[in-house]
């Protein structure tokens, strides 16, 4: 059966455009960590994550940019106990309080699910409008107002599915023992804790990276805010301010943070998988 | 034209689940393999035709031989046309996400092997072979899983047999059907016994009884005892298989 | 004692619901507030002048959206015809093809890729793809062209969506079930047969939704984007040229509108467009997914 064979050619055509497409994949992961790994090692030293912009900083002269990852580490940290106080009601109400076939709990997931792709920019623009509306200016606390919003939905979404999986039958038997829904949040908590942690560190990962919504939002300052009122500066606008400067020494320093930033995101990254070994959807 | 198997050992992941089986599969007849649920039947049912491959963690060892080539050491190529070579019905019914018509022609086509005319004329026999033409003539077009779950059955079938295996292999093919359906799925094994060498695995005892030439009792993993179903049903030599037939475990 | 149980449990109930129902409402109110930002400018000029026109002049009042639109156009196809091959066949050897040790490999590679801030990217892309473009790629179909074009945007951009769209796919395969693929099997079929017979006309609708989820995406991208495009606000004739999608404008304009209330309405306007794309985009593709999960399972 000769032309039979051509079929098997078929399959090891694809499976050699299969393996190219693999090699992309792990070239382009290669391509951007070495792109950021070779320029900001060079760049990098311990007086720039260590202390605050100097005079002439935007110029070349000395300085770091503590400022930027305090700041950073303030809008995230905050945003992400808002987000936890909020979502975790949500979840919970989703997945205990409302029967499987809800028309409201598939209203609620597919708004959450859109909430999720709408991109941070949108986010950024309707946070400053609310804040206009509010007499607010850019600030501390916008920023961590906009991070919130933005990291809800996946801290939803995340939470969601891992409470799903879990098995209803240890929920009916906290009922058999005469519990009320309320009471059983805490063995619904314990169930989905694994969940919890890779939604917390997704949503910091989403967070830190985050430089369109905090744009409007956030500001940018040279100094440690001290007040909520206060703008306070990021590390991917640090970065990305830093970058477009002429000046050799200051684009040195967007490597430098840039450097930060995705040893940041990759110590997120690998934890992550340390939780959950599966490639959830809502990664991304 | 017979299937062999030599020392076959299957392990998933720590468990050894098939043990040094031998076993020689007679031609055209119906081999009925039974046994307790767990013993292993379906996995070397699934090993006969690789579809052990896509269990994941698995490791097999020892031989089988089917037309006398090993097909446990073979790849690519040989592993098509073995599955060709040997039909497979499930438990539960499993049509392809197309039209009736498209179902049967699908192992045509992918094999290459009609076209045309000639390809229309395969699918027809075929139908009407598992007594499917006058029921679904004149809607070859709607999609297969429109039918009853009878009818899927007896297409997946036509199925099989459009691709001219030599043997096939049935996994409890009538236990998700209702009494009439699966009657009329076993009588179809009965007439296709003189053109192919069947393999089944069952569950139901009375259905190895009507069908079975030939029985082959499996007990975790082990053959215990195997002959023709004559002597298996009326004179056991095992004290597992008297037990088993008598109903003491199911 | 029992009464207050209940009533706490109640309590918790419908605060509950509260929160569930303000988030829902919160896309809406989030429409509502991006439209009454955008009110002034839309009542000044039509939405079909905003939309058409291509004169971009803020400070004599012109708003014409016509080259934003179509460099975010441009971006976004570009982006998904480089991405939509990659990742189909990743996805695809992911799930019919790779031994669970190989996945064990992969699946953290692509966790890097979602993960790496879009700044990362923008980076990536000025210190790698814009030097390619100008120095080797482009050379070869035009006398110059400065790298920083639709070309580049749209691979960082195909790199970004990436694996959003594989991990979209691999979702989708996976509600095939393994009988379906055995049936194939069974009948003689390859694997690669299988796929293409079997699983990719399954899971043809999702998809095509997948891939519209990936587009949305891709509208929304930022700064990657607005590092790499170029920024000039022109109708860009081929990917050689530079080109200023929405999101960029947006970005980038952002401050120097405050003194001027049309200017800051159409630089809303055009957050409305994006908003209003991607959950049209967002909502038919969602719900296109979680009814094939439901059918399949």
């Amino acid at each position: 059966m000769a032309k039979n064979k051509s079929k098997q050619y078929e399959e090891v055509i694809f499976k050699i455009l299969m393996v190219i497409s693999m090699v992309i994949v792990f070239g382009v992961v290669f391509s951007v960590i070495w792109t950021i790994v070779s320029k900001g090692y060079k760049a990098i030293s311990w007086e720039m994550v260590s202390q605050l912009p100097g005079g002439g900083f935007y110029i070349g002269k000395e300085g770091g940019f503590l400022n930027a990852i305090v700041g950073s580490l303030y809008i995230v940290g905050a945003s992400t106990v808002l987000g936890l106080i909020i979502s975790i009601p949500v979840v919970f109400f989703l997945n205990v309080y409302l029967k499987k076939d809800s028309k409201l709990a598939y209203i609620a997931r597919l708004a959450f699910d859109v909430l999720f792709g709408v991109p941070s920019i949108v986010y950024g623009a309707f946070g400053f409008t609310i804040m206009v509306f509010l007499g607010l200016r850019a600030s501390l606390l916008g920023g961590i107002i906009v991070i919130t919003l933005l990291i809800i939905p996946i801290f939803i979404r995340t939470m969601d599915e891992a409470t799903r999986e879990f098995p209803r039958d240890i929920l009916d038997a906290t009922y058999a023992l005469g519990a009320t829904k309320w009471e059983t949040l805490k063995v619904v908590i314990r169930q989905i804790a694994p969940g919890i942690a890779t939604a917390t560190l997704l949503s910091i990962g989403r967070a830190i990276g985050d430089a369109a919504a905090v744009m409007f939002t956030a500001g940018y300052s040279d100094r440690i805010p001290t007040a909520l009122s206060q703008q306070t500066a990021t590390l991917p606008l640090s970065v990305f301010f830093q970058l477009s400067s002429p000046i050799p020494e200051v684009r040195n320093r967007a490597y430098a943070a840039a450097l930060v930033l995705t040893i940041i995101v990759l110590i997120l990254s690998i934890l992550g998988r340390f939780f959950t070994n599966r490639f959830s959807k809502n990664k991304l | 034209m017979s299937i062999e198997v030599k020392n076959l050992n299957v392990y998933i992941k720590d468990n050894h689940i098939l043990k040094n089986i031998n076993l020689t599969l007679p031609e055209k007849k119906i081999t009925c393999i039974i046994g307790p649920s767990g013993c292993g039947k379906s996995t070397l049912l699934k090993t006969l035709n690789r579809l052990i491959d896509s269990v994941e963690n698995v490791r097999v060892e020892g031989n089988v031989f089917v037309d006398g080539e090993d097909i446990i050491n073979s790849n690519g190529y040989q592993v098509t046309e073995l599955r060709r070579k040997i039909g497979l019905v499930n438990q539960r019914p499993c049509p392809l996400p197309m039209s009736i018509y498209a179902n049967v022609a699908y192992g045509c086509r992918i094999n290459n092997m009609y076209r045309g005319r000639k390809l229309h004329r395969v699918v027809c026999k075929n139908l009407e072979a598992v007594g499917l033409w006058n029921e679904v003539n004149g809607r070859l077009r709607t999609p297969a899983v429109r039918l009853s779950i009878g009818q899927q059955q007896r297409l997946c079938l036509a199925r099989s047999l459009a691709v001219e295996p030599e043997y096939i292999l049935a996994d409890e093919a009538t236990s998700a059907l209702d009494p009439i359906s699966a009657k009329k799925v076993e009588d179809l094994f009965m007439t296709l016994k003189d053109k192919y060498s069947i393999i089944m695995v069952t569950h139901t005892l009375r259905q190895a009884v009507r069908i079975a030439d030939y029985v082959v009792f499996m007990y975790l993993g082990e053959i215990i005892e195997e002959g023709p179903a004559d002597q298996i049903f009326n004179n056991p030599q095992q004290e597992l298989t008297k037990n088993y037939l008598s109903g003491a475990f199911s | 004692m029992q009464t207050r149980r209940i009533f706490k449990d109640r309590l918790a109930k419908e605060t509950m619901l509260v929160l569930t129902i303000v988030s829902i409402l919160f896309v809406i109110v989030m429409g509502i507030g991006l439209y009454m930002k955008s009110a002034p400018i839309l009542g000044e000029k039509s939405l079909w002048d905003l939309l058409s026109s291509s004169q971009w002049r803020p400070m004599k009042g012109e708003f014409g959206f016509l080259p934003f639109i179509v460099g975010t156009l441009w971006v976004t196809f570009i982006a998904i015809i480089l991405a939509f091959p990659v990742s189909l066949l990743t996805a695809i050897f992911l799930t019919e093809y790779a031994k669970p040790i190989v996945k064990k490999c992969v699946f953290p590679a692509l966790d890097i890729l979602a993960a790496l801030p879009s700044v990362i990217y923008g980076i990536w892309g000025t210190l790698v793809i814009v030097p390619v473009i100008s120095e080797k790629l482009a050379p070869h179909f035009v006398e110059y062209s400065s790298g920083y074009t639709v070309l580049a945007a749209g691979m960082v951009l195909g790199v970004m969506i990436l694996p959003l769209l594989v991990s979209l796919f691999i979702e989708v395969f996976s509600i095939v079930p393994l009988e379906l693929r055995e049936a194939s099997w069974a009948l003689g079929a390859t694997r690669w047969q299988t796929t293409r017979k079997v699983v990719l006309r399954k899971t043809f609708a999702g998809i095509i939704a997948s891939t519209v989820l990936a587009i949305s995406r891709a509208f929304g991208e930022t700064i990657a984007v607005l590092m790499v495009c170029g920024c000039m606000i022109t109708i860009p004739n081929n990917i050689f040229e530079s080109c200023y999608p929405i999101p960029a404008l947006i970005a980038n304009n952002y401050g120097e509108m405050l003194s001027m209330p049309l200017y800051e309405s159409a630089l809303m306007f055009a957050a409305l467009i994006l908003f209003v794309v991607v959950l049209v985009f967002n909502i038919l593709s969602r719900i296109v997914l979680y009814r094939m999960e439901k059918k399949l399972n």
